[in-house]
């Protein structure tokens, strides 16, 4: 792969970043009002105002755009409302338990769906295949936060063997972990399984049958390697989709210290700058996975060229 | 050339008129037997079916209103278990409200946001899937690079930002969620467009002349159909759960409206003596979005071959088989 | 292998019924074939697409799938049967070693993922148990053999990366890699360039001839079976119509739809007002035509035609001939063509 690929795509995402900020920049403070948002409703005119000198929201929007850039690249995203220190500095704390959860929660899920889906895809039809693909549509129309409480009050209230919610132990993160993954495994078993069946049928899985190597080779190392490519393409995206999204629903329900419990605590306290530093933060991570998940592909299949 | 252009005006105009009730009978017929070939797809069009009905007909099947209070019913189990009242079927939440007719109730906010979102993401997106596909060039750069950036976005934060600046009303709920979900049908009308431009009868119908519009109408779009609808069905589901999801949150329908998520975020902290209260708009929420998901695997494994090839599990051998 | 079973037929197709139970019926591929091989022999399979010839070869290596399944009939290798209900470790161990294959489309029948080397030395491995340098030695033997330049390099190269031709001799050579007794190549130059079908077809016979491989070569086209096969077995509707040395089919064929095949075959040898194909198409599978399966596109046909199948009966010269009226000009014309060149 060359350099240019890595400085282009790295272009790309820089491109995204900024447009997020953009956007954040103009819904903050454009559409509405952040002082109003951030203040109590009590507070006088003078605190208003102060206030809003504090946020430098009193100086012409082409300064303000000019300022917000300027403190960005130095990673100054300003002070946490809520917290009263730098709001990046909270965000960082949080980020590991967000990519513990997501990191694990996607494994598990690569686990259960790819044997599922390549059993399945073996003897399309049959009993097997019939049984994952309606658990696998079962499983991704399952609400999370609901699923995540179903959970709960099984595992937790109901037979006690495992934490309702906080991070710690090993045993906290089972649920979360199994919450963010089902809906996953559905829809990662679906496309395991339809792509398996669409190498099995390929002439170059006939002639690997008919050099009379055993099944377990041909199916799990000819057909599987081709049909990776697809089912990580969507692994890359449900990463990106929990990280950017289900963590926050799942995190809530479960009260897991990360990037999402702390999005909507920031929504509670009204923390404008705390929420838009996270919003930054997971733009950052979710370049960085589109440009992994380019590598990843290169590596998996020797055609696909990165110009 | 004008010769040659209005004859075929005038066949292609003549045929529909003898052709189109024959036709639709036939359609249907094929519908009802690729039904009774997918049970479950039959299964979902059967519970989708009733959801819509539930929700069009709610205010008449709903036994109380959605939001009268009754303290003194608070907090009531399900009729079939002790303590329950049978005139509460499904029981009360900490309210005293009737979660049957909450749960009714909710199935209009969830397929109203789902079509709404649906028709405006699906409209906004097609369209500029077909300009970006059609006429290529700076247009379709353009279209596209935006298509690859917002794909990038963090989308449901970015929804949370704005959902906390701007207050949510069902009319903010559906643009927000429309302007996330737009991209795939965009990617997915240029993608068809482009192939299908290659192919010959359009080719053929842009030497004879016909203006692009039509070109587009008669004979771009109806490849769209099956691949859009099946997409359209998709996001659908993903749409219900989603505001079900920014309820949950407290980001989407607020009361006293109702709403699945709503209700479930509420129900929440009564988990532990009030089981029933996420139980039952959190089974509604899953069954909808099942039934959808059927649904979708349903037409697309009727409209496409491919697909039907992988149900019916014949691949090789019917390629073997050449003529 | 025991000298008893070296003196039969290296391999027998015996009344091989194949069919496929699919959603629109049962289609009857395979209708009771019967050929045989011997040592050092290269049979041409001849027939148009659908005619079961590659469903033949599909069943000698153990291809067929679902929906596909063998309902009669039997395969026997060196006199022992791959199909027999104790023959299945028998079969695994002759498959892929004894009997190789090497496929019609060289573009799609080698992983793309995996580079050339891998695909090679991974049968080594596995059948002769060979370790990963001795494999790789082996594998670069074997692309030399088959006339690939730089073989060393090539082993680290992705199919992609190389021609169509060489991706077919890469093909053939690792249907060579554990020294097969019988080659069975199932359209191998279809795909191929014409040029390039004449190198591979040479290749092929060069083969035959210094390692005394038995070929079975299925094919649609005569020309290719001119150029490289001793005898030719011809199929119509899952069954054999007509076998024979391929010098004596040529000259003077017995059954109507090989003289068609042959007036519908471009020669150089041989001055032809025109070229026809036989008119009509092939029948539908999943409802066989009662009687002789040809009777529908055959000028000659009679009522016995329509009402009964004639088996293959053996002819003077080893020939064998499924037809009610063997030799009869079909097609006018042909004969006096035919006599003119013997």
């Amino acid at each position: 792969m060359s350099a240019g690929f890595l400085l282009r795509r790295l272009g790309h995402g820089i491109v995204v970043v900024l447009g997020v900020t953009i956007v954040v920049f103009i819904v903050t403070r454009m559409v509405g009002d952040p002082v109003r948002v951030m203040l109590p409703i009590d507070a006088s005119d003078e605190q208003r105002q102060a206030f809003a000198h504090h946020l430098g929201l009193d100086r012409p929007l082409p300064a303000q755009f000019a300022d917000f850039f300027a403190k960005l690249a130095r990673f100054d995203f300003g002070e946490s409302l809520w917290q009263r220190r730098p709001a990046i500095d909270i965000v960082l704390e949080r980020l590991p338990a967000t990519l513990e959860l997501v990191l694990v929660g996607m494994a598990l899920a690569l686990l259960l769906a790819i044997p599922l889906g390549v059993i399945a895809a073996l003897r399309p039809g049959r009993g097997w295949d019939r049984a994952t693909v309606s658990l696998s549509l079962l499983g991704l129309s399952l609400p999370q936060f609901w699923l995540g409480l179903l959970l709960i009050i099984l595992f937790a209230v109901e037979w006690g063997l495992l934490p309702t919610s906080g991070r710690g132990t090993p045993g906290h993160l089972i649920l979360p972990a199994l919450t963010l993954a089902l809906p996953a495994t559905g829809r990662l078993a679906m496309i395991a399984r339809s792509s398996m069946i669409d190498e099995l049928n390929q002439p170059y899985v006939q002639t690997a049958i008919a050099k009379g190597l055993p099944l377990r080779r041909v199916v799990g190392l000819h057909a599987l390697r081709n049909a990776a490519n697809p089912v990580l393409t969507l692994a890359g995206w449900e990463l990106i989709r929990s990280l950017a999204g289900y963590a926050v629903v799942v995190e809530t329900v479960f009260a897991w210290p990360g990037l999402g419990y702390v999005a909507i605590q920031a929504i509670q306290r009204q923390d404008l700058v705390l929420l838009q530093t996270v919003v930054f933060v997971v733009a950052i991570m979710v370049v960085a996975i589109n440009l992994a998940m380019d590598l990843v592909y290169k590596a998996i299949d020797p055609r696909i060229q990165l110009e | 050339m004008a010769m040659t252009k209005s004859t075929a005006g005038t066949l292609a105009h003549a045929a529909p008129l003898h052709g189109r009730p024959h036709e639709l009978f036939n359609a249907l017929r094929g519908i009802a037997r690729e039904l009774r070939a997918d049970k479950l797809g039959a299964f979902g069009t059967m519970i989708l079916l009733v959801l819509v009905i539930v929700a069009i007909a709610a205010p008449a099947l709903a036994p109380y209103d959605p939001a009268a209070q009754s303290l003194a019913d608070r907090l009531l189990p399900p009729a079939w278990l002790a303590g329950g009242s049978p005139a509460h079927w499904l029981g009360t939440d900490h309210l005293g409200r009737d979660v049957l007719s909450r749960t009714i109730h909710g199935a209009r906010v969830s397929l109203l946001v789902g079509v709404a979102v649906v028709a405006l993401a699906g409209t906004f997106g097609t369209v500029l899937g077909l300009v970006a596909g059609y006429f290529g060039g700076r247009a379709d750069t353009i279209i596209m690079r935006a298509v690859d950036i917002q794909v990038a976005f963090p989308a449901l934060l970015l929804a949370l930002i704005i959902l906390t600046v701007v207050k949510p009303t069902p009319g903010t709920l559906v643009i927000v969620l429309a302007a996330n979900g737009w991209m795939v049908y965009a990617r997915l009308v240029r993608g068809v467009v482009l192939s299908s431009r290659q192919s010959l009868y359009v080719e053929a119908a842009e030497i004879v002349g016909c203006r692009p519009l039509r070109v587009i109408f008669r004979h771009v779009l109806p490849n769209l159909t099956s691949p859009l609808v099946t997409l359209a069905t998709l996001e659908f589901a993903r749409i219900v759960l989603a505001e079900a999801a920014l309820s949950f949150l407290g980001l989407g329908v607020q009361p006293p409206a109702t709403s699945w998520g709503l209700d479930v975020a509420a129900g929440k902290n009564y988990i532990f003596d009030a089981w029933w209260l996420v139980t039952v708009p959190g089974t509604a929420i899953a069954l909808t979005v099942l039934s959808i998901n059927l649904v979708a695997s349903w037409i697309r494994i009727a409209t496409d071959p491919r697909e039907r090839q992988k149900r019916f599990a014949r691949g090789a051998a019917v390629s073997e088989m050449g003529a | 292998m025991s000298a008893a079973a070296a003196e039969g037929p290296l391999l027998q197709v015996k009344g091989l019924q194949v069919r496929y139970f699919t959603e629109r019926g049962t289609i009857e591929a395979s209708r009771g074939v019967t050929l045989h091989l011997d040592r050092g022999e290269t049979l041409g399979l001849v027939g148009e697409s659908g005619s079961g010839k590659s469903v033949t070869s599909q069943a000698i290596l153990g291809l067929i799938r679902e929906p596909g399944r063998i309902v009669a009939g039997d395969i026997v290798w060196k006199g022992r049967s791959l199909l027999a209900a104790d023959g299945a470790a028998y079969a695994r161990r002759v498959r892929g070693k004894e009997i190789a294959l090497v496929f019609q489309d060289p573009m799609t029948s080698l992983n793309p993922v995996f580079t050339i080397g891998l695909q090679i030395t991974e049968v080594l491995r596995h059948h002769l148990k060979l370790g990963r340098r001795a494999a790789s030695d082996r594998a670069a033997e074997l692309l030399d053999l088959v006339g690939i330049s730089a073989p060393r390099q090539r082993l680290a190269q992705y199919p992609h990366e190389l021609s169509g031709g060489m991706r077919q001799r890469a093909l053939i050579a690792m249907a060579l890699s554990c020294e097969p007794e019988l080659l069975v190549a199932d359209e191998p130059t279809t795909a191929l360039d014409v040029t390039i079908q004449a190198q591979i077809l040479e290749l092929l016979g060069s083969l035959q001839q210094r390692l005394g491989l038995s070929i079975l070569l299925i094919t649609h086209d005569l020309g290719v079976v001119a150029a490289l096969c001793h005898r030719v077995a011809v199929i119509y509707a899952g069954r054999i119509v007509e076998t024979g040395r391929a010098a004596d089919l040529f000259a003077r064929p017995a059954h109507p739809y090989t003289m068609g095949l042959l007036r519908s075959t471009p020669r150089i040898d041989v001055v032809r007002p025109r070229l026809v194909a036989i008119d009509g198409t092939p029948p539908d599978l999943s409802h066989p035509p009662a009687g002789c399966a040809f009777h529908t596109r055959c000028p000659i046909a009679t009522d016995a035609c329509m009402a009964e199948a004639p088996s293959l009966v053996p002819q003077a010269g080893g020939r064998t001939v499924a037809c009610w009226r063997a030799f009869t000009p079909a097609w006018p014309g042909e004969a006096a063509n035919r006599r003119a060149r013997g």
